[in-house]
C-alpha cells in the first residue's frame, strides 16, 4: 500500500510502501520496544521478553505473507521510479524467510541460557533482534550504501552477542577478534564500494551495471579493483578462505545460541551480498570475479573439510569447533553456484542453487546446534566424546542430530542434503566448471568421513557408567526444556518433510528469483 | 505365466521397493500387543522374517505376473513427478533383465532374516555374550533392501544415484557394529570407497542428463546417445565406469572388498556379495551400453583387460591364501574369488554382444546365489570353530568336514565346485557365454585382443578350480582322529536357508533358458536401443 503516494507528486518525498519493508521493520521495532521494557519489567518478569521478542520474530515471518503475491519496490529515485533501494521480490521473500526463521530458531535455543541467568536478558533480545532486522534488511536493498548499513547493522550487535558472556574471558577475545577482522573486511567494501561509485557515478546496483559496460578507458583499472574490494567484505561474512580463521575461535568463545545464529544467518548476510552484487550489480565484469570466486570455493570448502577432519574429539569445545569447521566447508558449497553464474549465460538462474541449499543448511545445521546446545546442558565442555551413547540418553535426539549429520553429508536418509548437493553439483557442472566439481565431490568423501564418525558415535554404547560429578547434574537433564525440544522438533520435521518433498527448496533453483 | 491387471503390477513393484522402507521404520518402534513374543529381540528378528517374507512374496507374484512373452518391455511401469525442479521422476518399472535381480535380492535378503531368526532362536538355549540390539540389526538389514531393490527397480538416472547411495549406510554400521576383528577399518574403507565412486558417478550422470536433457532412462536407451557427442560420452563413461567399476568391484579398485568381507557378519557378507556388487554390473548394463554406446565402445577393450586381470589376480590371491601355512582366512579367499568372478561379468559386458551381456547377467546371478551360499557356509563354520583361518582349521591333514559333519562337508564341496563352475550348474553358462562373447566381440571391437583376453580367462578358470578344489581337499577331507572336536552337522533351520539356494543353483544350471529367455530379449532390445 503506498501511503504517501497521493500527497508525494513530484514533491522530492520519496513514498514508502510499508508493507513491503514491513519484515525487517517488525524485527527492528520489537527490537527497540523490548530495550525499552527492559528497563520497567521487574527481574523475576524477564522471561517475558523473551516470549515478546519470539513473538516478534513470528510477527515478522508472518508479514512475508503479505509479499507472495508479487514484487514491490520502494525508496525509488523521485526522478526515475524504476530505480529503486529496496526491493522485495522473489528472492527477497525467501532470504528474509531463511534469515528470520534463523533468528526465530535461535530465539528458541536461547531462552533457556536466558533463564538461567548466563546472558543478561534485554540486551540479548534487543540485540538479536537488531542483527536480524539488518540480516532481513540486506537482500532487499538495492543499492550498495544500503548494502553496507544493512551488513553493518547485522554484524555490530553479533560482535556484542560473541563478547555478552560476562567476566568470560574467552567470550570477550573472541568478540574482539571478530570485531576487529569484520571491521577490516567491510572497510576494505567501502574502499571497493567508494572505486565503483567513482567510475560510474552511481549507488544503485542496476544502474551500476549499466554504467560498468561504459567505463571509461582511463578508469577501468579503478573499477576493476573497485569490484574485487567490494567482494572482501561479503566474502568475510560468509567465512570463505582466506578470512576464515576468525570463525573457529569466534563461535566457541560465542554463547551457543549466537555460534548457531552465525553460522546461518550470518552465513546469509555474506552469500546474499556476494549474489546481489557479483549478479545484480557486476555482471559485466563476470570475468573478474567468477574465476576468483571458484578458486575461493574450491580453497574454502577444502580448508574446512581438512581442518574439520582433524578435530580430535577429545579435546574441549571438540564439537562446537567441528560445527564451526564444517560450516566453512559449506560455505565452500555455496559459494560454487554464484562462481557458477558467472559463467552461464543468465547468472540469475544458476544461484537459485546456492538459495536452496542455504535453506537445507539453514534447518539442519539449526538442528545440529540445537542437539549440541541439549548436550551442553549436561556437559558443558561439549566433547565429541561426551556425544558417545547419546542414543541411550535421549534417543529421540540422537536420531535427530543423526539425520541432521548426515543430511550435512548429503547421503541417504538425508535425502534433502543429497539432493541439495546435486544441484550445486549440477550448477557447477552446467558451467563447464568441471574441475571444481571434481574438488567438490572430493569434498564430499572428506566431510562424509567427520560427520559418520560423530553419528556413529551416538548410537555406540556408552563407556562404562559416567560417574556422576555435580549432584544438580541429573536433574538438569531429566527434563528437556520445551524451547529446546521444540527447536529440534521443528528443525527436524522440516528435515524430514523436506526429504519427502525435496521440490519445496529446489524449486528455488530452476526458477528466476529476481 | 498368470494374468494380473497392470495396476496390481505397478502396486507390487512399488511395495518391493518401499515397504521396506516402511518395516525398517516400524522395528525401531516398540511391539504393538499381541506381537511382542517371547523377548523383545524375538519379537523384532520375527517382524524382520515377515516383511522380508512379505517382500520375497510381492516378488514371486511380480515375476509371475511379468508378461513372460515380452521380456524386453518394460512392465509394472509407474510415472510420476517428484522433483520437478532437477526432473526426477518417479519412474518404476521391471523387464527382463532387472526381475531376476529382483528376485535374486528379495530371497537373499528374505533367506539372511530367516537365517538370523533362527539363529537368535537357537543361541537362546546356549546363551553367549550379547551383542548389540537386533532392533537395529533389522531396520538396516530392511533399509538395505530397499536401497537394493530400488537399484534395480528405478528407471531415472538421479533416482538410480539416490538408491545407490541408500545402501552405504547401513551397510557401513552393519559392517562397523556387528563385524568381527579390524572391522571399524574395514567398514570405513568400504564407505569411503564407495562414496568416491559414486560421487565422481553423479558427475558423469549429471554430464548425461544436462547434455541430453533427460534422466530418464528409457528415453535416453531409445535415443542411444545420439544425442550426446562423443567426447562427452567418453567422459561420462569414464565417470560413471569409474563409479560402478568400484562396487562390482573391478581390478585395480576392488581392495575395499576382501577387508570388508572380512570383517562383516555373516549376513553382511552374504548380502554384499549376493546384491550389492550386482549394483554394479547392473549399472553397466543399463546405464552404460544402451545410453552411451560410443564411449563405451572406445573403453570396452580397457574394461575387458581389466577385467581379465581382475579373474587372474583373483584366482592366484586365491590361491595363495589356501596354500599351506599362508594363515588364510577363508572368508577373504571367497571375497577375492568374487573379484575374479565378477571379472567374467565384466568381460561378458566389455564384449557388447548379446552373448556376452547375457552371461554376464547369467553370472551376476549364479554368483549371487553361490556365493551367498558359500558365506553362509563359512559363517556357519566359524560360529562352529570359532575361526575362519584355513591352517587353524585344516591342522596337518584337514579339518575332516566329511568325517565329522558330513552333510556340512558335502554342502561346502556342492559350494565350492558350483563356483568352479561345474557343468550341469549355475556357475557354468555365464562364465561360458562370456567367454563365447569374447571369441567373436561387437563388430567395431578388435576380435584379436578379445581372442587373447579370452584365452587368459579361460586360464582364469583352471585356477579357479585349483583353489576350490585345494579348500575342499583341506576343509573337507582330512584325518577325523587329529582334532577329535565334536562338529555339530547342519541343524534345520540351517537347512530351511541353504536349501532355497542349493535348488536354484542347480535348476539354473540345468534349465539356463528359463533365465535366458527373460535377458536376451530385453539385452537384445537395449543393445540395439531406438534402431530396432
Amino acid at each position: 500500500m503506498n501511503v504517501a503516494e497521493g500527497a508525494a507528486g513530484v514533491s522530492l518525498v520519496q513514498s514508502v510502501d510499508w508493507t513491503a519493508i514491513a519484515p525487517p521493520t517488525i524485527a527492528a521495532v520489537v527490537g527497540l520496544a523490548v530495550l525499552v521494557a527492559d528497563l520497567f519489567v521487574p527481574e523475576n518478569r524477564k522471561p517475558l521478553l523473551g516470549w515478546i521478542s519470539l513473538a516478534g520474530l513470528a510477527a515478522a515471518l508472518a508479514s512475508l505473507l503479505l509479499l507472495l503475491d508479487g514484487d514491490r519496490e520502494t525508496f525509488c529515485l523521485t526522478g526515475d521510479a524504476g530505480v529503486c533501494s529496496y526491493t522485495a521480490d522473489r528472492f527477497t521473500v525467501v532470504i528474509q524467510l531463511l534469515v528470520l526463521g534463523g533468528a526465530l530458531l535461535t530465539a528458541l535455543l536461547s531462552v533457556s541460557p536466558l533463564k538461567d541467568k548466563e546472558l543478561p536478558a534485554g540486551e540479548y533480545w534487543f540485540l538479536l533482534l537488531s542483527s536480524a532486522a539488518g540480516a532481513a534488511l540486506l537482500p532487499a536493498s538495492r543499492d550498495l550504501a544500503t548494502l553496507v548499513v544493512a551488513l553493518e547493522v547485522a554484524s555490530l550487535p553479533a560482535f556484542a552477542l560473541v563478547g555478552l558472556r560476562r567476566g568470560d574471558r574467552r567470550s570477550s577475545e573472541a568478540a574482539l577478534k571478530f570485531f576487529l577482522s569484520s571491521v577490516t573486511a567491510t572497510a576494505v567494501t567501502l574502499l571497493g564500494g567508494s572505486f565503483v561509485y567513482a567510475a560510474t557515478g552511481t549507488l544503485h546496483l542496476t544502474e551500476i551495471a549499466v554504467k560498468l559496460t561504459e567505463v571509461d578507458g582511463d578508469l577501468q583499472t579503478l573499477a576493476r579493483t573497485g569490484v574485487a574490494l567490494t567482494l572482501v567484505g561479503f566474502a568475510f561474512k560468509t567465512a570463505a578462505v582466506p578470512f576464515h580463521f576468525w570463525v573457529p575461535d569466534t563461535y566457541i568463545g560465542a554463547p551457543l545460541p549466537v555460534a548457531a545464529y552465525l553460522s546461518v544467518v550470518g552465513k546469509a548476510v555474506g552469500f546474499t551480498g556476494l549474489i546481489l552484487v557479483t549478479v545484480v550489480a557486476f555482471p559485466s565484469y563476470a570475468d573478474v570475479w567468477a574465476p576468483a570466486l571458484a578458486v575461493l570455493a574450491a580453497l574454502t570448502m577444502t580448508a574446512g573439510n581438512v581442518a574439520a577432519l582433524r578435530q580430535q574429539a577429545g579435546r574441549a569445545f571438540s564439537a562446537v569447533r567441528l560445527l564451526a569447521w564444517s560450516s566453512v566447508g559449506q560455505a565452500g558449497y555455496l559459494l560454487v553456484p554464484i562462481a557458477a553464474a558467472g559463467y552461464v549465460d543468465d547468472p540469475a538462474d544458476a544461484i537459485g542453487a546456492t538459495v536452496a541449499y542455504a535453506l537445507m543448511y539453514a534447518a539442519v545445521n539449526l538442528g545440529a546446534f540445537a542437539v549440541a546446545a541439549l548436550v551442553a546442558r549436561s556437559t558443558p565442555e561439549n566433547r565429541l566424546t561426551d556425544y558417545r551413547g547419546l542414543y541411550a540418553r535421549h534417543p529421540l535426539a540422537a536420531l535427530a542430530l543423526g539425520f541432521f549429520l548426515l543430511c550435512l553429508a548429503g547421503l541417504p536418509p538425508g535425502i534433502i542434503g543429497l539432493f541439495a548437493k546435486v544441484t550445486v553439483f549440477q550448477a557447477a557442472v552446467d558451467a563447464g566448471l568441471g574441475w571444481l566439481a571434481v574438488v567438490m565431490a572430493l569434498n564430499v568423501v572428506i566431510a562424509l568421513y567427520y560427520y559418520l564418525r560423530w553419528t556413529a558415535l551416538l548410537f555406540r554404547t556408552p563407556e562404562g557408567e559416567a560417574p556422576v560429578r555435580e549432584g544438580d547434574v541429573p536433574a538438569r537433564t531429566a527434563s528437556l526444556p520445551l524451547p529446546l525440544t521444540a527447536a529440534i522438533a521443528v528443525t527436524a520435521l522440516v528435515g524430514i518433510v523436506l526429504s519427502g518433498a525435496p521440490q519445496m527448496v529446489l524449486r528455488f533453483s530452476e526458477s528466476v528469483l529476481f | 505365466m498368470i494374468d494380473i491387471s497392470e495396476s496390481v503390477m505397478q502396486f507390487l513393484l512399488a511395495l518391493i521397493v518401499a515397504g521396506p522402507l516402511l518395516g525398517a521404520a516400524a522395528a525401531l518402534l516398540p511391539a504393538p500387543p499381541g506381537l511382542k513374543g517371547k523377548s523383545p529381540d524375538q519379537a523384532v528378528l520375527r517382524h524382520g522374517v515377515t516383511v522380508t517374507g512379505v517382500i520375497l512374496i510381492a516378488a514371486v507374484v511380480l515375476a509371475l505376473g511379468f508378461d513372460h512373452d515380452h521380456p524386453a518391455t518394460m512392465q509394472a511401469t509407474t510415472d510420476i513427478s517428484w522433483i520437478p525442479a532437477l526432473d526426477v521422476r518417479i519412474h518404476l518399472g521391471v523387464d527382463g533383465i532387472s526381475l531376476p535381480l529382483l528376485v535374486l535380492t528379495a530371497l537373499l535378503t528374505f533367506l539372511c532374516a530367516l537365517y538370523s531368526y533362527f539363529k537368535q532362536q537357537h543361541q537362546r538355549l546356549a546363551p553367549r555374550a550379547t551383542g548389540p540390539s537386533p532392533k537395529a540389526f533389522i531396520a538396516l538389514i530392511l533399509v538395505l533392501e530397499s536401497g537394493t531393490l530400488a537399484t534395480f527397480a528405478v528407471l531415472d538416472l538421479l533416482l538410480f544415484f539416490l538408491a545407490f547411495e541408500m545402501v552405504l549406510i547401513p551397510m557401513y554400521f552393519l559392517i562397523a557394529r556387528w563385524g568381527g576383528a579390524q572391522r571399524t577399518q574395514a567398514a570405513w574403507k568400504f564407505i569411503l570407497y564407495t562414496l568416491l565412486g559414486s560421487v565422481v558417478m553423479l558427475l558423469g550422470l549429471l554430464l548425461i542428463g544436462l547434455k541430453s536433457g533427460t534422466f530418464d532412462m528409457l528415453a535416453l536407451a531409445t535415443d542411444n546417445g545420439r544425442e550426446l557427442t562423443t567426447s562427452v560420452q567418453l567422459i561420462a563413461v569414464l565417470a560413471i565406469g569409474i563409479g560402478l567399476a568400484v562396487k562390482t568391484p573391478m581390478w585395480p579398485l576392488h581392495s575395499w572388498l576382501p577387508d570388508a568381507h572380512t570383517a562383516a557378519p555373516t549376513v553382511g557378507s552374504v548380502l554384499l556379495a549376493g546384491v550389492l556388487l550386482k549394483m554394479g554390473t547392473y549399472g553397466f548394463v543399463r546405464i552404460l551400453l544402451p545410453i552411451t554406446p560410443d564411449g563405451m565402445r572406445e573403453f570396452a577393450p580397457y574394461l575387458a583387460a581389466f577385467a581379465v586381470v581382475g579373474i587372474i589376480y583373483g584366482s592366484l590371491a586365491c590361491l595363495a591364501l589356501a596354500r599351506k601355512g599362508a594363515k588364510g582366512d577363508l572368508k577373504r579367499l571367497i571375497a577375492y574369488s568374487s573379484v575374479g568372478h565378477m571379472g567374467f561379468v565384466l568381460l561378458g559386458i566389455a564384449t557388447m554382444t548379446p552373448t556376452g551381456v547375457n552371461g554376464a547377467l547369467f553370472a551376476n546371478i549364479a554368483h549371487g546365489l553361490i556365493t551367498g551360499l558359500l558365506f553362509f557356509l563359512v559363517g556357519a563354520l566359524k560360529d562352529r570353530t570359532g575361526s575362519t583361518d584355513l591352517d587353524a582349521l585344516a591342522g596337518q591333514t584337514g579339518q575332516a568336514l566329511y568325517g565329522k559333519a558330513p552333510r556340512f562337508g558335502a554342502l561346502l564341496a556342492f559350494g565350492a565346485v558350483a563356483s568352479l563352475g561345474l557343468p550341469g550348474l549355475a556357475g557354468f553358462w555365464g562364465e561360458m557365454l562370456a567367454l563365447f562373447g569374447a571369441f567373436r566381440p561387437a563388430e567395431d571391437l578388435s576380435r584379436p585382443a578379445f581372442l587373447t583376453f579370452m584365452a587368459i580367462a579361460a586360464f582364469g578358470t583352471l585356477l579357479t578350480a585349483a583353489y576350490m578344489l585345494l579348500v575342499v581337499r583341506r576343509i573337507c577331507m582330512g584325518d577325523p582322529q587329529e582334532k577329535p572336536q565334536a562338529l555339530a552337522d547342519i541343524q534345520g533351520y540351517e537347512f530351511a536357508a541353504w536349501t532355497p539356494l542349493v535348488a536354484l543353483t542347480v535348476l539354473a544350471g540345468l534349465w539356463p533358458a528359463l533365465l535366458l529367455g527373460l535377458t536376451d530379449p530385453a539385452v537384445q532390445k537395449l543393445l540395439a536401443g531406438g534402431k530396432a
